[in-house]
Order: structure tokens, then sequence, then C-alpha cells
């Protein structure tokens, strides 16, 4: 499996193909969202639902050996594509990994400026809840 | 005469720029119009030559600008035809308007067991001001029904008066429909059980000759950053007699007749209700944004918004999957809708991404939300500047943003 680094590196790449069209972009991050696997309906519940997202997002995990794998859902598309991205780096990894990632990609595609600053914060709230599993899963395996 | 649009954006710099790589076409207008020029030389000018604290100054500047600030209240008293100056209370916006009746008539005239008629299209600010009052006074808070197009179910609203209606609070205009409430018979009908009434004009005033003589309504409350005027002031206006009965709303400075450490003398209305230095600066400026207005004329800006409120609304109908909500027979020149499978805030990124300004969501009426089982709407508000032009490229744009998911 590709490193964090590897896959943060390859939508960097994939972002500046796009250059500075919004529209473009917004429709490319649209359309990552709807490649996302089926959302589990039993997993459709309010307590997983994350906090501080203006739309709604659903994030559940579930367990491979050491590994975790992330499943989210979300009402609006483009926030789904948002999700899909953190999923494409962070999902499928150890916990350890999880918690260390630096997603410096999220600037580097100038994220903040095509989103707007509340999915900004949304976004934010993703990645804390990601790394919120991680610690939790960490916690787990140590015990 | 005919609106002269060329003419007209030639006076709003902000309107000159692009967006995202397009020309920028402002369709907001219904959360805050744009500011003329003239507008922005008055604060700039207020600053840099007339600067000075009002009333009581015994200097020139102070004078000047004590001067500049009450001719403002005139500008407004003719604005909304009221009977004089003493009914014109300036505060930082519509809110603060209601907040302060709530705090004032309502503390002194609500009580235990006492109803508050609002409607299901009221903004939160017609709302949350009106459940605090309830909570503290054991009052009741009533809800006017509407029907499927948003318009106010007036056989309920008869039914729903009675001798124990205190306050009617009630939106003039619809921020999130555009819907225009049948305003003056409301009025009628609640005086006739004895109830005073407090209409949110934040955005009839913009959009309609609000005549507070002619309406009769005992408050009106009203924000200037939605008439081309400065953010962070509002207008209240009330009846004489009623002001008069109202305790003050905030102690301190200007809002005292005499203070000793014994008791405290209250000063006279308008100054009673408006405790500290006021905001000096915008209230001037605001004058120039109802110049603007009065030079124009209401009747020929209507004109104008409601010829492109039919225009959009006939473009817009045609496109596969959208979803008018607020459908009234009398409506501003306001257009909420959804696309079929979308969510709001999707489509209105999209907009934004070909330069097109439209808010999204529950617009602060959430209840109203909920009463048509939606999550929140794409709101395009037109007002005096917006052109057939703007409108045809909002018609391309969501055409184009529907087809995504309505092929």
């Amino acid at each position: 499996m590709s490193s964090i680094q590897d896959i943060q590196n390859e939508i960097i790449e994939e972002f500046d193909i796009l250059g500075d069209d919004k529209e473009s972009t917004i429709y490319y991050i649209m359309e990552l969202g709807a490649q996302l696997p089926e959302f589990p309906e039993s997993e459709r519940i309010e307590e997983n639902i994350i906090k501080g997202c203006q739309s709604k997002v659903w994030l559940t995990t579930q367990e491979d050996e050491d590994k975790i794998i992330f499943l989210a859902d979300s009402n609006t598309d483009i926030t789904k594509g948002l999700i899909s991205l953190l999923i494409r780096v962070l999902s499928g990894r150890k916990p350890q990994e999880i918690l260390q990632a630096q997603l410096d990609f999220i600037d580097k595609i100038g994220m903040g400026n095509i989103i707007g600053s509340q999915r900004s914060n949304g976004l934010a709230a993703m990645i804390k809840q990601m790394k919120l599993y991680a610690l939790a899963y960490q916690t787990k395996q140590t015990i | 005469m005919p609106i002269n649009t060329d003419k007209i954006r030639s006076l709003f710099p902000v309107l000159h720029q692009e967006v995202n790589g397009k020309p920028l076409i402002y369709l907001d207008n219904a959360a805050t119009t744009q500011k003329p020029q003239a507008v922005l030389d008055a604060l700039t000018n207020y600053y840099q030559h007339d600067n000075s604290n009002i009333h009581r100054g015994a200097h020139t500047l102070a004078d000047r600008a004590t001067r500049y600030f009450e001719k403002t209240r005139t500008v407004i008293k003719e604005f909304i035809n009221a009977k004089e100056e003493g009914e014109i209370i300036f505060t930082k916006g519509t809110t603060e308007s209601i907040n302060l009746v709530a705090a004032t008539f309502g503390r002194k005239f609500i009580t235990k067991g006492d109803e508050i008629l609002i409607s299901t299209m009221e903004h939160h600010s017609n709302i949350v001001p009106w459940q605090m009052l309830c909570e503290e006074k054991e009052a009741i808070l009533k809800i006017i029904p509407i029907n499927d197009s948003g318009e106010i179910l007036m056989d309920e609203f008869d039914s729903l008066l009675n001798e124990k209606t205190k306050l009617v609070s009630i939106v003039h205009v619809s921020n999130a429909l555009g819907t225009i409430n049948p305003v003056k018979e409301i009025i009628k009908k609640a005086h006739q059980v004895g109830a005073k009434v407090l209409l949110d004009g934040a955005q009839s005033t913009s959009h309609l000759d609000v005549d507070v003589q002619d309406l009769d309504c005992d408050f009106l409350a009203f924000s200037a950053h939605k008439l081309y005027g400065p953010t962070g002031l509002g207008v209240l206006y009330g009846k004489r007699n009623i002001l008069e009965s109202m305790p003050p709303y905030q102690g301190g400075g200007e809002m005292i007749k005499e203070v000793t450490f014994a008791k405290t003398t209250y000063n006279d209305i308008p100054f009673k209700f408006e405790a500290g230095t006021p905001n000096i600066a915008d209230v001037i400026a605001f004058q120039k944004a109802l110049e603007f207005i009065n030079k124009l004329g209401k009747s020929d800006i209507k004109k104008h918004e409601d010829d492109l409120l039919s225009y959009a609304t006939d473009l817009l109908g045609e496109i596969q999957g959208f979803i008018p909500v607020g459908t009234a027979k009398e409506k501003v020149s306001v257009i909420s809708f959804n696309i079929k499978g979308m969510h709001p805030f999707d489509v209105g990124m999209m907009l934004d991404a070909n330069g097109i300004a439209v808010r999204t969501g529950h617009h602060c009426t959430q209840p109203l939300m909920q009463r048509f089982g939606i999550e929140g709407t794409v709101r395009a508000s037109f007002s005096v500047y917006n052109t057939e032009s703007e409108i045809d490229q909002l018609a391309a744009s969501v055409a184009k943003i529907a087809k995504i998911k309505n092929k």
C-alpha cells in the first residue's frame, strides 16, 4: 500500500491538473464522492453524525485486523467528495499512522479557497473525528 | 421613469469585480444590499471632517455632527410617514429593535396567561425574543399557520385572535419566501381585540411603500443595511403614547434627564431608548441611502424588481428538477428553490463558482423549513441594480447544475 505521503502527492497532482477553475474542481470533488462505497443504513444514526459540520456527515469504522477502515456519507455531494479524499488518505491504516499523519494536501490544493471558511471548519471536524477514532483504537490495542 | 440599470450600477463600486473568474452577479440582496458610493463617501467624510460626539457639545463639530445625525431621523420619519421624529429610535438592527420591544413593552405589559401571536414564517429574531419573554412571564406563544404556497391562513389567524392576545408580532415580507403578508388587515383585526402589532419590516421597507400611519402598526422594526445603508444600524418605530408608556431599555448616558444617587429621571423619547454614544457615522451615512431610494422612487424600484421576479420565475420554472418554495400570489423579488436530488449548499457553491452570489440554508427560519419538510433552500433575491441579463446567467447556471441529477 502506498504511503500516506504518496497518496497525498497523487491528490495534489490531480488537483494541479484542474488548475484554478473552481467549477471543474467542484465537479471533480463531487465525482469522487459518488465513488464512495455505499454507507451501511444501520450506521446512519445520530451518534455517527460529526458535530461541527454544516451539512450532515456520518462517519463510522470497521476493524481490519490492526487497521481501521473508515466509512462515511453526507447529505451534500460536495462534502461527500471532501470526506472521500480523507478516506483515500487515512482508511486502511494503523491507528499510529493515522495519528501521525500530517495532512498537508489540504493546504497544497488550496482547499480553503475552494470550499470557503465554513466548510473548512467542517473538514477540520472530520479530520479530528477520524483521529479520535484512531486514538480510541490505539488505546484499545495497547490494553 | 424606467430604471436605468447601467446608470445605477455605476454608483455601486462593489458590483464591478470578478468572482472566480466570472463577473460578479450579486443576488443575495435579501441578506444585505450593496452600498452606493454616496453612502461610502458620507462615512469617510464624517470621519474626515465632522467626527464628534453628538448632543450636549458646545463646539462647532459637535453641533454639525448632531445636526446631520438628527437630519437622518427626519428623513426616516418621512420615509415611513411617522408623525414625528420622537417615534424613530436608532438601534443596532431589526433584531435589536424587536428585542427592545420584548424587553420593555413585553416586560411591562405581558403577564401570566397572555398570548402573543406570530406566524410560521417568522425569522428567528421574531421568534426567540418572544419565546424568552413567554418563558419568563408564563405567557403563551401561538403560531399562525400558513398554506403550501407560503401564505398566512387568515381564518386560522381569526380563530387564534382573542381578548388574551396582547401582541401580534408579524413579518411584513418573508425573508425566506418573499411572501407579502396582508398586514393591514391583520393590524385592524388585532386592534379590534386590543392587541398591539409589531411589524418586522426588515424585508418590506426596501421593496414596498411602508406608511406606518396608513398601516396603523404600533411598532415597525427594520435595518439600514437592507436599504443600501451601513450594517450595524436599525430603526424601531413606535407610536408616541406606547413608547412613553414603556420603561427604558438600557441604562446609561443620553437616556437620562437627571441623575442623582437617590433617583434618576429619564429623558423623553426617542432618547430614553438610546443609551450611550450611538452609531453616529452610520446614521449620517444612512441618510444618503434613503436619498438614493427616494430619488429613484419606491414605485419605479418595485416595478423593476417585479419585472425581474416574473422574468426569473418564468425562466427558472422551465428547468427540469426546479422546485420553487413559496409561491404566494403577493411576493417581492425573492425566489427560493431547490433542485431535485441536490442539497442547497451544493447548488449555492456551484453557482458561486459561476460568480453568482445567492444564499443557501434555512435563512434563519427553521420552523418554516420544517413546515415545508425541507432542510433549506437556495434563495436568489433581486434588487434595483440587477438586470435581466444577470437572470439569464442565473437560469443558465441553474439549468446546468440541475442536469447533474435531472437528466
